[in-house]
């Protein structure tokens, strides 16, 4: 079967800070990568820094940042179409079922979405539960593999050491150049670590972290059949 | 958006009297406030497209930011730390950012509902 990753997250941006390294990694070896995402985020906090949006002008905007993120990227795009902060009060099985239907069509080899209740935002533990139910409808031959990202700082405590770690710290720059694609939302954040105070400091050395290292858990459906 | 004119936004609200309008109105610290410290929570709630009519509707200046209060039959809608406004489409929109540009409240007033649509 021909090699097709596709990532399922909530928002415009989650794929370049949760994956880009991996998706360019991806690329680089030719392997198509799809990006279903979930909302526009249209409820987001972010304006721009200076502002240069505003509440109902926000969703078009985010949506031209992601369809530039993902040219960067050379990936597809797919969008869900459900609504910012509300995924989490849908019918969970719908959700599956909807997701379902578009892994039918993508026939992807491999899945990442996030790893509830560990990814933090109520979105993105809605949505990953939804896609670890659709990518359960299949039966064990026809599955794709499943890898799921934690960002929560005690997800360690739970579920140890992630499965996968891809150091992305070779192709740094290229990965921040796809976050920047997001200009709405990534502007505010490299303004505060561009400064020379201690503060912008530390936190330019937490991002290089945090965004340094790409973590993956595979999942296993045959110890939740147990 | 732009800051705040007090003179233009009283004209417009006065306008809305005894009108059927839509109201947007929302407060936020963020869906990360708890990751990045530990000691918030996160705090938020959103009201969208509630359609009220008010008999009374002020907006009064406290240093650099502003309140709202939209006196209607049997209640108020209220919000403060408003900083900046815009036309929109025939709507008001009136918000408050943080340092960074991020929106902390937002209060927003149209005769016709706000989109709800993905955009296409």
């Amino acid at each position: 079967m021909e090699e097709h990753v596709v990532i399922i997250y909530a928002h415009p941006d989650d794929e370049c800070f949760g994956t880009a390294g991996t998706i360019i990694e991806y690329r680089e070896k030719g392997i198509p990568v799809t990006y279903v995402c979930g909302t526009l985020g249209e409820m987001g906090r972010n304006m721009g820094s200076p502002t240069f949006a505003n509440r109902e002008t926000l969703p078009t905007l985010r949506k031209k940042e992601l369809e530039d993120a993902c040219e960067y990227l050379d990936i597809d795009l797919r969008l869900l179409g459900y609504r910012d902060k509300t995924i989490e009060f849908e019918d969970r099985t719908e959700v599956a079922t909807h997701i379902k239907e578009i892994l039918d069509e993508l026939k992807p080899t491999l899945v990442i979405t996030h790893y509830p209740p560990y990814a933090v935002h109520p979105d993105h533990n809605a949505l990953g539960a939804a896609v670890i139910e659709a990518v359960g409808m299949y039966d064990a031959a026809s599955r794709p593999e499943l890898w799921a990202t934690a960002i929560s700082h005690n997800f360690e405590e739970y579920l140890g050491a992630p499965h996968i770690i891809h150091d992305v710290s070779p192709i740094f720059d290229q990965k921040l150049e796809a976050i920047m694609q997001h200009t709405s939302q990534a502007q505010g954040m490299l303004e505060r670590m561009s400064g020379t105070s201690q503060d912008s400091i530390e936190l330019r050395k937490t991002w290089e972290k945090r965004l340094g290292k790409e973590q993956f858990f595979i999942w296993n459906y045959e110890d939740e059949a147990n | 958006m732009k800051p705040i004119d007090l003179e233009r936004v009283q004209q417009i609200l006065t306008n809305s009297i005894g009108k059927d309008v839509y109201v947007h109105l929302e407060t936020t610290n963020g869906a990360y406030a708890s990751h990045f410290n530990n000691e918030a929570v996160n705090v938020g709630a959103y009201i969208r497209n509630a359609r009220i009519s008010f008999s009374q509707a002020k907006i009064v200046q406290d240093d650099a930011s502003f309140r709202v209060g939209l006196k209607m039959d049997f209640g108020w809608v209220y919000a403060e730390g408003l900083s900046d406004f815009e036309e929109f489409n025939g709507a008001l929109l009136l918000a408050g950012h943080d340092a960074e540009g991020r929106v902390m409240v937002s209060l927003q007033i149209s005769d016709q509902p706000f989109a709800q649509e993905i955009v296409k």
